[in-house]
């Protein structure tokens, strides 16, 4: 009886990007492998870092609008209403009904069109090049020419002022809305044929990237990553924030927590912000769209600090602004980025999955580097 | 319990349904959505903005009628500081409220559109032209005055409903200043007579 | 408040020799804060993550502020609970702005989640975290130096510039009293 041969191999230190087509834009993961299998991996983020933080600390309040745009830059709408929302908070300043409805609006529709480009990048991560994708992004479409028929722009769209909205929404552009809303249960129906069932799927994204509920609390994992691993929180329900407490919707929660959970929770997120989307466009009041006494021009908050956060469509967005004595420029202004955090446990969930799940994996996080490096 | 294939065959039949279906749409329907650039192109919407110009009143005396006075709060308020305007003097040095220099850098200009909420004589307004390739990237990338200056027919072409909205307002604004100047002159008191 | 004043009690009695006090954040905003020593505050925080009554288990946001007035940097943690869902509970450290003093026991063995934004603290402060698995730059590149959101930075005049084997030829020449040619005076700088 001969010995067992051991054959001595060396692990493969790998770098994934930072230019890579499946990467999600400029990130970097060190890969060390053993064979196919990850044995460790880093990520190495920091390759859009703009600085944005300390802009801001430069230019008034209202100046930063438009930066917050370009954070997370699929959902420049719900970046908005975070930093909105926050400054409303450390101001005391109301906002008329009208314009939380508008608010809730073009959030539900940002959600809307996120998760249908995110679970079409997801696909296409896993090898369905690009068919998922353009047929999420047909509907998208649709979502971003109603958001240039509103704010002037596609994506950036510098729409929250302090106190409401820049424009107010006509009989043509709710009409538009109503429209998309109309067609959008339908859209889901042809894709969930197309991809939910679709067994290529299922075996590259079950089981893989499980991410336990424990885990999932204790690294701050916020939005559809933390749902599908059981955790039942949403910021929606929890914080009331705007007039969401008057909408019913139900929060999908998860039970495994591997990639094909968080695909399911985004297609079961966008039925439900179809749901809220039927109920605000139904009830939206008449009445001012702006609260008349906010100045857009020398305006001033009085000294404090405070944080004010959103159900973003990746996760947890906040914005923590200390407002000095002299109150026209944030003295430090700080965005708590989802993207950034939810990328804490990358690497507990890769070990153990060969390369080709490691790309899946980091599609199913849901990444945007806007966000990630500010 | 399905049989294996049942979900690949179902996600078949979709793209089978949308590829031949393709063919028996009509005109521009769902399936065909392409436009194909540049012998049509999409249409936008009326708010569409893309960079800022500057309205002058009467096409054939832009740079008399000009709106702008030179005020420089677009310069102060805009965030990535894209503006440069100098104002232009007379031969003593007294301000012309109009602008000699505006300058414009479309490199740096995020067309975030906040230069028109705060211009205060309407005079900035967000253009919908997306063609605005050059052939350089430094000097040919900054906008002067002649370029930025369009005459108010071309302000109505491109938004008709948010022109009319502006020229009512500027309608309204002059009558009040009239209506104003001739209460001034009725409360004065008449000329003494020559004696 | 009386959940705050609760707090800072058991806070008090479970912690042996705690330094507490609750700064009122001033209306509207009304986020009151516990400013904790650096000594204790990782036993308060263990103490909030799992008292069964409050059971602060999620750390949502930890961010640095840079007072150059007063003289220190402050790191600030928001925690919520996801088991009880309520929150936020705030709390703020203190350090020294010096580099050599500025250091701050971390929270990462509480809330793994604390990671990477104690990275970036680290990163854009200076802020040293005593006890954190793997300190150090996450945003800006690892050759960096000094750190750049405090209030008193001043950023290089070439943010390209990197040591080269060249630079120090040519400061040993100048050194020895050699030309430099204008082009590579830059290299010779530092």
């Amino acid at each position: 009886m001969s010995a067992p041969v051991v054959i001595e191999t060396q692990t493969l230190e790998v770098s994934i990007g930072p230019q890579h087509p499946s990467t999600h834009g400029v990130f970097r993961m060190d890969v060390v492998l053993d064979g196919e299998v990850v044995v460790k991996l880093k990520p190495v983020m920091g390759y859009l870092h703009r600085n944005h933080e300390q802009l801001a600390e430069k230019m008034p309040w209202i100046a930063s609008m438009p930066y917050t745009d370009r954070l997370d830059y699929f959902c420049s709408m719900s970046n908005n209403w975070a930093y909105a929302l926050a400054v409303e908070k450390l101001a005391g300043i109301q906002v008329p009904e009208r314009a939380e409805y508008i608010r809730v609006i073009m959030a539900e529709l940002t959600r809307l069109q996120n998760h249908a480009a995110a679970v079409g990048f997801l696909l296409s991560d896993c090898g369905a090049w690009f068919t998922p994708v353009l047929y999420a992004f047909r509907e998208r479409e649709r979502i971003l020419d109603f958001f240039e028929a509103v704010s002037g722009s596609r994506m950036m769209c510098n729409y929250c002022r302090f106190g409401g909205v820049r424009v107010d929404l006509t009989e043509q552009t709710l009409a538009m809305a109503r429209g998309i809303v109309e067609r959008f249960p339908r859209f889901l129906d042809e894709f969930e044929k197309l991809m939910t069932e679709n067994e290529v799927l299922m075996a590259r994204t079950q089981r893989v990237g499980i991410l336990p509920k424990a885990l999932a609390i204790d690294a701050s994992i916020s939005g559809p990553m933390a749902r599908a691993s059981g955790v039942e929180y949403d910021i929606r329900k929890v914080d009331g924030y705007g007039v969401y407490p008057r909408f019913e919707f139900q929060v999908p929660v998860g039970e495994t927590g591997d990639v094909y959970d968080r695909y399911m929770i985004r297609i079961l997120e966008m039925r439900q912000a179809v749901k809220i989307l039927q109920q605000a466009l139904r009830d939206i009041p008449a009445g001012p769209f702006q609260n008349p006494a906010v100045k857009l021009r020398n305006f001033k908050i009085p000294a404090g600090d405070g944080y004010g956060r959103i159900e973003s469509p990746k996760g947890e967005l906040g914005f923590y602004l200390v407002a000095d004595a002299a109150g026209k420029n944030p003295y430090r202004y700080h965005v708590r980025p989802p993207s950034f955090i939810n990328l804490t446990i990358l690497e507990d969930m890769c070990l153990g999955h060969k390369v080709a799940d490691v790309v899946v994996i980091l599609g199913s996080v849901d990444i945007v580097l806007g966000e990630v490096d500010r | 319990m399905s049989a294996f294939g049942k979900g690949l065959l179902d996600g078949l039949r979709v793209t089978a349904v949308n590829f031949f279906g393709s063919y028996f749409d009509k005109g521009r329907k769902e399936r065909l959505f392409t436009y194909q650039y540049p012998e049509e192109r999409a249409p936008i919407p009326e708010n569409s903005r893309t960079f800022p110009f500057l309205v002058a009143d009467d096409p054939n005396d832009p740079v008399g009628t000009i709106r702008c006075t030179a005020c420089k709060i677009c310069e102060v308020e805009c965030p990535p500081k894209c503006i440069y305007i100098v104002m232009d003097r007379d031969e003593k040095g007294k301000p012309r409220q109009r602008p000699k220099v505006f300058d414009i850098d479309l490199s740096v200009c995020m067309q975030c559109g906040i230069c028109v909420e705060v211009c205060p004589f309407e005079s900035i307004k967000m253009d919908n032209d997306y063609e605005k390739a050059r052939y350089g990237r430094f000097n040919e990338l900054v906008e002067h005055l002649p370029d930025l200056l369009k005459p108010n027919a071309y302000y109505h072409r491109i938004k008709p409903t948010e022109a009319a909205a502006v020229d009512a307002k500027l309608k309204a604004e002059a009558e009040k200043k009239a209506a104003k100047a001739a209460a001034a002159a009725a409360a004065k008191p008449p000329p003494k007579p020559a004696v | 408040m009386e959940a705050i004043e609760k707090i800072k009690e058991i806070a008090l009695q479970a912690v042996p020799g705690l330094r507490i006090e609750i700064i009122n954040s001033t209306p509207p905003a009304a986020q009151p804060a516990f400013l904790v020593d650096r000594e204790h505050i990782v036993a308060v925080a263990r103490m909030l993550k799992t008292d069964p009554r409050w059971q602060m288990d999620f750390c949502s946001c930890v961010t640095a502020v840079d007072y150059l007035k007063e003289g220190y940097i402050e790191v600030v943690y928001h925690l919520y609970s996801v088991a009880l869902k309520h929150g936020p509970v705030v709390l703020k450290v203190r350090a020294p702005r010096d580099l050599a003093q500025c250091e701050v026991p971390s929270l990462t063995p509480v809330w793994r989640g604390c990671e990477f934004q104690e990275r970036e603290a680290y990163d854009l402060f200076g802020v040293r975290f005593t006890g954190h698995p793997d300190l150090r730059r996450i945003l800006m590149w690892d050759e960096f130096r000094d750190h750049p959101l405090r209030k008193d930075y001043v950023p290089p005049a070439d943010y390209e510039w990197e040591p080269t084997p060249h630079g120090e030829v040519l400061a040993r020449a100048k050194a020895q009293g050699g030309v430099i040619p204008p082009s590579a005076a830059a290299e010779v700088k530092k």
